[in-house]
């Protein structure tokens, strides 16, 4: 680089321009947040949900799944997994784990109780409900 | 070494190279559960094993940076550390904890340790490297305090340069954006956006700094290159980060439930975002061809050009690949980015960590350089571990170019655990790749204990 260009030159270019693309950054994060109630299925947070949320996170699903095509790609996603299996298939699914078929990917035994699989089935369908874009391609996720 | 005070990166680096170790064993163990399913099931389910794989990865890339910084900021500065005993508490504070967490996660079911640590109160939990514990959590955050506060005190009555301002800020930044790990919104949308407050803004926002700051550091001190032109390019390399990072957190926003126009804003920033690190590669070749004298440390200059290239590759090359959002449609949580994530931890944080080790840890051991057989051996470990990476990305790709074929795009689609059985070739050899890499690792620990002559200390 010549000597027209200093160092001076690209500091300032550099706080310039990280303070004006965050701005940028934090204007289309507060539009975001004014379009979400439309696409994020919020009306539909039911104390149910919450709960299931929880549960979802306290098992550490996302250690295995993806959620929304985010987590771990060692089990199938889940974001449409209500609308690929539907409720009781989910938790018979749950219910019945390990399967111990050898040499088979295993899931745990998390020993839930029946309100606690409602509500996770709960929230897995109002995850499925979220407007993804159309997301995943194909219902196998 | 020229400040006594720099003495305190050494248990840093030494943690860890220990880290790192483990994070290896637990990705040989999780390659493996890929194929042999019932691999130690139960005792380390997939999902814990994955919790301490990426876990490990990111403490000991703190480690490293913290190292890192004790070391770099009183040469910078020309002034010793403010508190070098603050910086060994706060080092065993680290340590302890980190290992108390690793020792519950493998210990505890994980619901058992989220309420004996005090999740109900502020549920922060179960969400994609963040699993931490609420303690932890708060652990980290006064650990970083500690540390920024030592780190600042230092600078503030020292030489305040450029790379030490890069550092400085580049921290000071980790741990602001680590504040958003506290906030979980029961809405799950809101949720995953600011999660990538903390992943995304890390990984391709304020570590570019930190890793551009190291670079510098190293490629200043082995090629005698004038201060004010690496710097010049040090601003410039992370202004292009910042400039397409920042908007280019859109690529994470396309199919979460945030508005469609994300897709055009993250495709076109995040196509950008190669740019920094195609400038870095530029940097690290054109500063040791203009060097000014030769470093007897050969191995810590090949580990900085080694940076340049495989970070440009990594995040680079395999994040240009699949972040437009046509192609990610169909690529999104696939083994494409099981691929791309590996190369990229690698080439752009793991081997910065490995460049300032190898540059400072001889230096620490009161020698400029190790021993010639000792180099040699460090850069036997830079190849092997280098090249299993490159074929552990390649067989990753291949098996995510397959799985997307055959679960996404065909006429009719697999299940997902149909698919895995397709593809399994390539997670065996992706397996064999990361006994390479091991090997490399192991070399690499071997390294530091081969004796010999050694050129004279006081680099």
């Amino acid at each position: 680089m010549s000597g027209i260009f200093t160092k001076s030159m690209a500091r300032n270019i550099f706080y310039g321009g990280t303070v004006f693309f965050f701005l940028l950054f934090l204007a289309l994060t507060f539009d975001t947040t004014k379009a979400l109630p439309k696409l994020d299925n919020s009306a539909n947070l039911t104390p149910k949900v919450i709960a299931g949320k929880k549960i979802w996170e306290t098992r550490n699903c996302i250690g295995c799944h993806t959620l929304l095509g985010e987590g771990a790609y060692f089990a199938p996603e889940l974001g449409n997994v209500y609308k690929r299996r539907g409720p009781e298939f989910i938790k018979a699914w749950i219910q019945a784990q390990p399967t111990g078929a050898p040499g088979r990917r295993q899931m745990p035994q998390f020993h839930l109780t029946d309100e606690e699989l409602d509500n996770l089935v709960e929230f897995l369908k109002y995850s499925s409900e979220i407007n993804s874009a159309n997301w995943p391609p194909n219902i196998e996720g | 070494m020229q400040y006594k005070s720099q003495a305190v990166a050494k248990p840093y680096f030494i943690a860890a190279i220990g880290l790192f170790v483990g994070q290896i064993l637990f990705g040989l163990i999780m390659g493996l559960q890929y194929v042999v399913g019932d691999f130690l099931f139960p005792e380390i389910p997939f999902n814990i094993a994955r919790m301490v794989h990426t876990n490990l990865l990111i403490v000991w890339l703190l480690f490293g940076f913290m190292g890192a910084a004790y070391y770099m900021i009183p040469e910078e500065t020309e002034t010793e550390l403010f508190s070098p005993k603050l910086a060994l508490a706060l080092f065993w504070i680290f340590l302890i904890a980190g290992a108390l967490t690793i020792v519950g996660y493998l210990a505890l079911p994980y619901a058992t340790l989220a309420k004996l640590t005090g999740n109900d109160l502020l549920e922060t939990m179960g969400r994609e490297f963040l699993e931490q514990p609420l303690i932890t959590k708060v652990g980290i955050v006064i650990v970083a305090l500690g540390f920024l506060f030592n780190i600042t005190m230092t600078m503030l009555k020292g030489r305040k340069t450029s790379i030490s301002l890069v550092l400085l800020v580049g921290l000071w930044g980790l741990a602001i954006f680590f504040l958003f790990s506290f906030y979980n919104p029961h809405n799950l949308v809101k949720d995953k956006f600011y999660w990538w407050w903390v992943v995304h803004l890390w990984v391709e926002g304020v570590w570019e700094l930190i890793l551009g700051a190291l670079l510098a550091f190293v490629l200043i001190k082995v090629t005698g290159v004038d201060r004010e032109v690496i710097e010049k390019w040090l601003y410039v390399i992370i202004t292009l980060a910042l400039v397409t990072g920042i908007i280019g957190t859109g690529h994470h926003y396309y199919w979460i439930g945030t508005p469609q126009y994300w897709q055009w804003w993250g495709s076109i920033f995040s196509a950008l975002e190669p740019l920094p690190f195609f400038a870095m590669t530029v940097f690290a070749f054109n500063m040791v061809n203009r060097r000014r004298r030769e470093h007897p440390n050969k191995a810590a200059v090949l580990w900085a050009l080694g940076t340049g290239v495989m970070a440009f590759l990594g995040a680079g090359v395999w994040g240009f690949l699949h972040t437009l959002a046509p192609v990610n449609y169909y690529t999104h949580g696939s083994q494409i980015t099981a691929a791309h994530g590996h190369m990229a931890f690698y080439g752009a944080y793991v081997m910065v960590v490995l460049t300032i080790i190898s540059y400072a840890m001889p230096i620490l051991r009161g020698r400029a350089a190790n021993p010639e057989k000792a180099q040699v051996l460090e850069m036997w470990s830079f190849w092997l571990m280098t090249i299993a990476m490159v074929f552990i990305t390649l067989f990753l790709t291949a098996a995510g170019i397959l799985q997307v074929w055959l679960q996404r795009v065909s006429d009719t689609p697999m299940s997902f655990m149909a698919t895995q059985d397709q593809i399994s070739l390539f997670f065996w050899m992706r397996e064999w790749a990361g006994v390479v890499f091991l090997v490399g690792l192991v070399i690499y620990l071997l390294s530091f204990f081969v004796k010999g002559d050694s050129r004279a200390a006081n680099a």
